[in-house]
């Protein structure tokens, strides 16, 4: 039994909350996070970028920041707008959206700057 | 007043049934046969004999043949192809017109196409191989209650697959013992446990019971994780009746999913729990208990293909698709085939995958096609590749059997997956580069590299014995 680990997740913790694709994994360096827009854009998925308070971040709606950018295709300026966001609200989480207009539905949701009290 | 007098005996199936020169109309039902004669049977006679059996026909003629228009309603075997690789059997394309069916009843298209015909003593061996639906009897159809694109906004999971896992031992745990598996798994990340296909209502644990722990399970583990999670709580059940009271009972609770085995149960009950998914708003997972009985045999029963449209026709939001790596059977271009059956809203004929005709779904909703049996984490990148974003991946023994514990299993399978959905999209290539993706990804996560080491030298290469018909002299 003494090689079997526990598994550290608490309720009274909350950096054990998860906030879906990718947060499993550790924060994406900026090279990653680069290549995840780029496949966003790739995709034809229309950026938009949310955020919200770490402890209000179950609902189906997040602040919208500003309007989603129909029709970005430039890598650099969607991260100028998520750090805009992230820099407006420091201790949000603030994920990125590939809106896809044809499936009606969000091909891409990504944290990329995590809350506070979130590695 | 078409035909002169009432001639009877017994006139051969070609004479009538055998339409060379008929072009399909779009409103016609196609299907596709697979037909192995008994020696000494022309094709055209076989394949007319087909046509008849399958509609209007029957062995001999009848005065009352004369009181309706038969060459408006007879099935009309249209062409023969060669099979390729085989000496003797045939494909035979026949045609249906749409008004021999009622509209919306998968349960009479299959009673007619896959009827007395299969027993028919002049074939050696018969098979559906495909079939086109027209999209006017689509349009009567209900289809799945809700699809992927509303279960992933109910569900809030975007940009990835879907993960499961199905709680073992298949049968015999108590409801308590059996929630704390659930809520180890949902806990650990996954997004979905799942009632192993036998699990009903047996003395061991009823139904009731069952749902009151796991949905306890589910909620636990929603605020402990921040995340939705469900369970497929199945409510196949012996009758229509019950199964509706373990449905509302499921609704009462809150629970997001219910789940059906639509080939034990029926077409019938099928489309009945369809349609109160669609009006109560629960997801509903098919699972497909039986269907290798008739659709593994390659020259005698229904292709899974076929299955796969009519469920999607009946309803269902997740069903199952096999794994073509796991331990189950399934060809790889035959799978990818029927995939886009479920999902896609419209599917080209593809000989290569085995699709034999143009199929129009128009607006009704996909569903997300669920791979499940014997994978583990190793087999993640391949199944990414093969599956992509929508589609749901099942690791029963991959999440439970892992030495640490279903959360740790859960944990490992998660990391792994969204470490291929990452990689994909950053333009790696999975499949070979599967050893280096996951090992990056064990650095951070202590749970995939023990099961990484767990289950290093698990495989399951046998040869496919469904295989699509290919020309092999």
């Amino acid at each position: 039994m003494s090689k079997v680990q526990d598994y550290p997740s608490r309720l009274s913790d909350n950096a054990s909350r998860k906030f879906e694709t990718f947060s499993y994994l550790p924060a994406m360096t900026d090279k990653q996070i680069r290549e995840q827009v780029q496949y966003i854009v790739d995709q034809g998925y229309n950026p938009g970028v949310e955020h919200t308070e770490v402890e209000n971040a179950t609902g189906n709606y997040w602040y919208m920041w500003k309007l989603p950018m129909f029709g970005e295709t430039d890598v650099d300026t969607i991260l100028a707008e998520c750090k805009a966001c992230h820099d407006a609200n420091p201790d949000n989480h603030v994920r990125l959206i590939g809106y896809d207009n044809y499936a009606q539905s969000q091909g891409a949701s990504m944290v990329i700057y995590r809350g506070k009290g979130f590695k | 007043m078409a035909k002169k007098g009432y001639d009877a005996g017994v006139k051969e199936y070609r004479d009538t049934y055998w339409m060379p020169e008929y072009e399909p109309v779009d409103t016609d039902i196609l299907a596709c046969f697979k037909i192995t004669p008994q020696p000494g049977v022309p094709r055209e006679e076989v394949a007319a004999a087909v046509a008849a059996e399958s509609s209007t026909g029957t062995w001999t003629t009848v005065w009352t043949d004369l009181l309706t228009d038969l060459d408006h309603y007879k099935g009309r075997a249209y062409r023969i192809e060669d099979v390729p690789g085989s000496d003797d059997a045939i494909y035979a394309f026949i045609a249906y017109p749409i008004d021999l069916f009622e509209e919306g009843s998968i349960v009479n298209v299959l009673t007619s196409l896959v009827g007395n015909v299969f027993g028919f003593k002049a074939l050696r061996a018969l098979r559906l191989e495909d079939i086109r639906f027209p999209i006017a009897y689509v349009m009567t159809c209900g289809g799945p209650p809700n699809g992927i694109e509303v279960e992933r906004d109910k569900m809030n999971k975007y940009g990835r697959p879907l993960l499961g896992c199905t709680i073992k031992p298949k049968l015999g745990l108590s409801a308590k013992n059996y929630g704390r598996a659930c809520y180890e798994g949902l806990r650990g990340g996954l997004d979905f446990t799942k009632d192993d296909e036998n699990v009903n209502s047996q003395p061991f644990m009823r139904w009731r019971d069952r749902f009151g722990f796991v949905q306890d399970a589910i909620e636990r583990a929603e605020k402990e994780t921040g995340e939705r999670k469900g369970h497929y709580l199945n409510v196949t059940a012996p009758t229509p009746e019950e199964m509706y009271k373990r449905a509302e009972y499921a609704k009462e609770l809150g629970t997001p999913i219910i789940m059906h085995d639509f080939f034990t149960a029926g077409f019938t009950a099928n489309t009945g729990l369809a349609n109160w998914c669609r009006d109560n708003g629960l997801l509903l997972h098919i699972h497909r208990a039986m269907h290798a009985v008739v659709d593994r045999n390659p020259n005698h029963g229904i292709h899974f293909r076929v299955l796969a449209k009519c469920l999607r026709l009946s309803g269902g939001d997740h069903m199952h698709s096999g794994t073509v790596v796991g331990k189950l059977e399934g060809d790889r271009d035959s799978t990818l085939g029927w995939i886009d059956c479920m999902r896609d809203s419209f599917i080209k004929e593809d000989r290569s995958r085995g699709i034999f005709f143009d199929q129009d779904f128009g607006s009704m909703p996909g569903m997300l096609p669920v791979a499940s049996g014997g994978i583990h984490v190793w087999h993640m990148p391949a199944l990414v590749n093969i599956f992509g974003d929508n589609s749901v991946l099942q690791f029963g023994g991959g999440t439970l059997g892992h030495p640490w514990g279903n959360a740790a299993g859960a944990a490992a399978n998660r990391v792994a997956v969204e470490a291929c959905v990452e990689a994909r999209n950053a333009g790696r290539e999975l499949e070979k580069e599967s050893k280096d993706i996951l090992t990056s990804a064990a650095k951070h996560s202590p749970e995939l590299k023990v099961a990484m080491e767990t289950w290093k030298e698990i495989k399951f290469e046998f040869d496919t014995v469904d295989k699509l018909d290919i020309q092999h002299k």
